[in-house]
């Protein structure tokens, strides 16, 4: 839609959404949303509940089809790529993950490596060394015979990062992945994230840790891309005013000069009329 | 804490390294599965001896020795027959029967993520029971179709009723579970509605049979029939036991995992059903064995369904064999139909999942 709000990735390279457009039950949930994370960046998604964030990482992931648009892989189209394949290069870490299988850490490390393997071929140690070095990578080598059920939120999603990583993927989405967590829990997750070689699309409700933890950050409101850039660029506060219709003071008070946002009471009704106005043309 | 597992191997070898857990656990599983496959003769082996026809342990050794092609057999041909043609069958169904049932549940627990899934409880065995009982009483397809074929589509049709009844209820546990409910009525009462309208004595093993499911009066058809079904749905469902795995997290984790969900489901979903269709035809609707095997099997092997399948059909078949055996043991010389006893085992278990789901939701 704005093109020119994001920065050109190299052509073809990586996974891409282009011009993705889709419906569900009678309403646009996409509406011509293009993404295009640069390489090795952690690119944080922004946006109110129901803008369309959800379905922007299901449609990239191959879990929901574009309906209008395209999502590619290295140039090719996720159907062109194979399902298999996709998922040896992208991994998804949901929301909220949960089973009602008896399942221990390791098992559910070890489920990344399905698309790696041929349906009647044992595990082999290529597959051991993935699922080590995710647990090692996630701090939960010694946790690896520990129950699901006996695990907290945040280590539940640490648990679905490890497995995410045992599938060796380069793209890595992440919806929400620090709902529910405490300020450490959230802290720690996103350091994760962001120091992992790959390139990382999070979806966040945070303002504040987008900031602190992305290199890019690309605002939806209502299926459409609103904003896209580096955190200074993008969270300002007539884009908060704009996107979440709340009054906020954002200064360059975060780590590196990067924004800071504080919320302001009684905003909503201000903001609205704002909103209005710049809805009009 | 962490020591206690490696025990028997750390002496020869001082830190196990990650070839060596994997040696391990072929030779557990090795040694898990040669002990069931012991367990499943042996069970078959005491199960023949063990009838109302008094008949001496080594006579009926001989017997299936004989037949076997080892060694001569020294009895009146209605003794043999008793054994080879009654006693062998039965027993042996109840073991392919108890394999079918329990791979049944645990795949339809997976792929529905449901822990209460059986082909009983989902109401998949009484469709089935409706479909053979219109083949059979009714005569539909004019004997172009076979009993089985009449239960296959009676299976699907019931399956594809709890999934879209469950789809629209919301598909949680409990509303597969009332879905499950609603559709066994419907298929029971259809059921008893034909077999007692239509039916002559000798059309029909009764309603009792196919609401309930019996093992009496079997013969070697049955039994290579549901052999020969067992054998091809369990090589679909090993094939795809990674893929089972990958449910876990439900469907869209499966397909983020690269698994092709829609394709994935028609295949097994349709396998579990013939399984269950041919099944019924020969033995009635047998109750519950699909609920509580998988979950007994799951403490032996965890929940890879590479090893969690096999090690299920094993389980399930020595517990139907010996639960048949009770069956038509304990009120001698009266025969209790086995999914009574199936029942009584298996609503316990089923009210204790439920428990259990109740407090982890």
């Amino acid at each position: 839609m704005t093109p020119e709000t994001h920065r050109k990735g190299t052509p073809g390279d990586g996974l891409r959404a282009t011009r993705i457009t889709r419906e569900a039950g009678g309403r646009i949930v996409l509406d011509g949303v293009s993404v295009a994370p640069p390489s090795g960046a952690t690119v944080g998604l922004l946006g109110p509940n129901g803008s369309g964030k959800t379905t922007l990482l299901r449609v990239m992931a191959g879990v929901l089809g574009p309906g209008a648009g395209v999502v590619t892989l290295d140039g090719r189209t996720l159907a062109e790529t194979g399902r298999r394949a996709v998922a040896r290069r992208v991994a998804v870490v949901d929301q909220h993950a949960d089973t009602q299988i008896d399942l221990s850490v390791l098992d559910v490390v070890r489920l990344g490596r399905i698309p790696h393997r041929r349906p009647w071929s044992a595990s082999g140690p290529e597959d051991e060394a993935a699922v080590q070095g995710a647990l090692a990578r996630t701090g939960l080598a010694d946790r690896a015979a520990q129950s699901w059920h006996t695990l907290s939120g945040g280590e539940r999603q640490r648990v679905q990062i490890a497995r995410a990583l045992a599938q060796q993927p380069r793209e890595l989405l992440l919806d929400e992945p620090t709902n529910h967590l405490d300020i450490q829990h959230q802290l720690e997750l996103l350091s994760l994230i962001a120091a992992l070689p790959v390139t990382a699309v999070v979806a966040l409700h945070d303002l504040n840790l987008a900031a602190m933890f992305c290199d890019r950050v690309v605002v939806m409101k209502e299926g459409r891309v609103v904003a896209g850039g580096t955190p200074s660029e993008v969270i300002t506060e007539e884009l908060v005013a704009e996107v979440y219709r709340v009054r906020a003071v954002v200064t360059p008070d975060g780590p590196d000069g990067r924004p800071s946002v504080r919320f302001l009471p009684g905003g909503a009704v201000h903001a609205r009329y704002g909103h209005d106005e710049r809805a009009g043309p | 804490m962490t020591r206690t597992e490696p025990a028997p191997d750390t002496e020869t070898h001082p830190p196990p390294p990650a070839g060596t857990a994997v040696g391990t656990r072929i030779l557990r599983d090795g040694l898990l599965w040669s002990a069931g496959i012991a367990l499943l003769l042996l069970s078959v082996a005491v199960a023949v001896t063990i009838g109302p026809a008094r008949i001496s342990v080594p006579d009926v050794w001989s017997v299936v020795a004989s037949h076997l092609g080892l060694g001569e057999g020294r009895l009146t041909p209605i003794r043999d027959g008793i054994i080879w043609n009654l006693r062998m069958p039965r027993t042996v169904l109840a073991a392919v029967c108890g394999a079918g049932l329990a791979v049944c549940g645990t795949v339809m627990q997976s792929l529905l993520r449901n822990p209460l899934a059986d082909p009983f409880v989902l109401g998949v065995s009484s469709g089935a029971s409706t479909g053979a009982v219109v083949v059979v009483v009714l005569g539909v397809g004019g004997g172009a179709v076979s009993i089985s074929g009449g239960a296959f589509v009676g299976a699907l049709c019931s399956f594809a009723l709890v999934l879209l009844l469950s789809h629209t209820l919301g598909g949680s546990t409990d509303r597969v579970v009332l879905s499950g409910v609603a559709a066994m009525q419907l298929f029971s009462a259809l059921t008893s509605f034909v077999v007692m309208t239509a039916a002559d004595a000798e059309q029909t093993r009764g309603v009792l049979f196919w609401l309930l499911g019996s093992l009496s009066g079997v013969g070697w058809g049955d039994v290579w029939t549901c052999s020969a079904v067992l054998a091809v749905t369990l090589l679909i469902c090993l094939g795809h036991a990674r893929t089972l795995d990958a449910f876990a997290f439900g469907q869209d984790a499966a397909a983020a995992l690269g698994v092709h969900v829609a394709r994935t489901r028609i295949v097994l979903l349709c396998a579990t059903a013939l399984l269950t269709a041919a099944l019924v035809s020969s033995a009635g609707a047998i109750g519950f064995v699909g609920l509580v095997l998988p979950h007994a099997a799951r403490a032996l092997t965890g929940s890879g369904h590479r090893r969690l399948l096999p090690v299920t059909a094993l389980a399930g078949a020595v517990f139907l064999v010996w639960v048949d055996t009770l069956a038509r043991t304990v009120l001698d010389p009266q025969e209790v139909p086995v999914g009574v006893v199936t029942s009584l085992i298996g609503v316990p278990v089923f009210v204790l999942i439920l428990h259990r789901t109740r407090r982890s939701a």
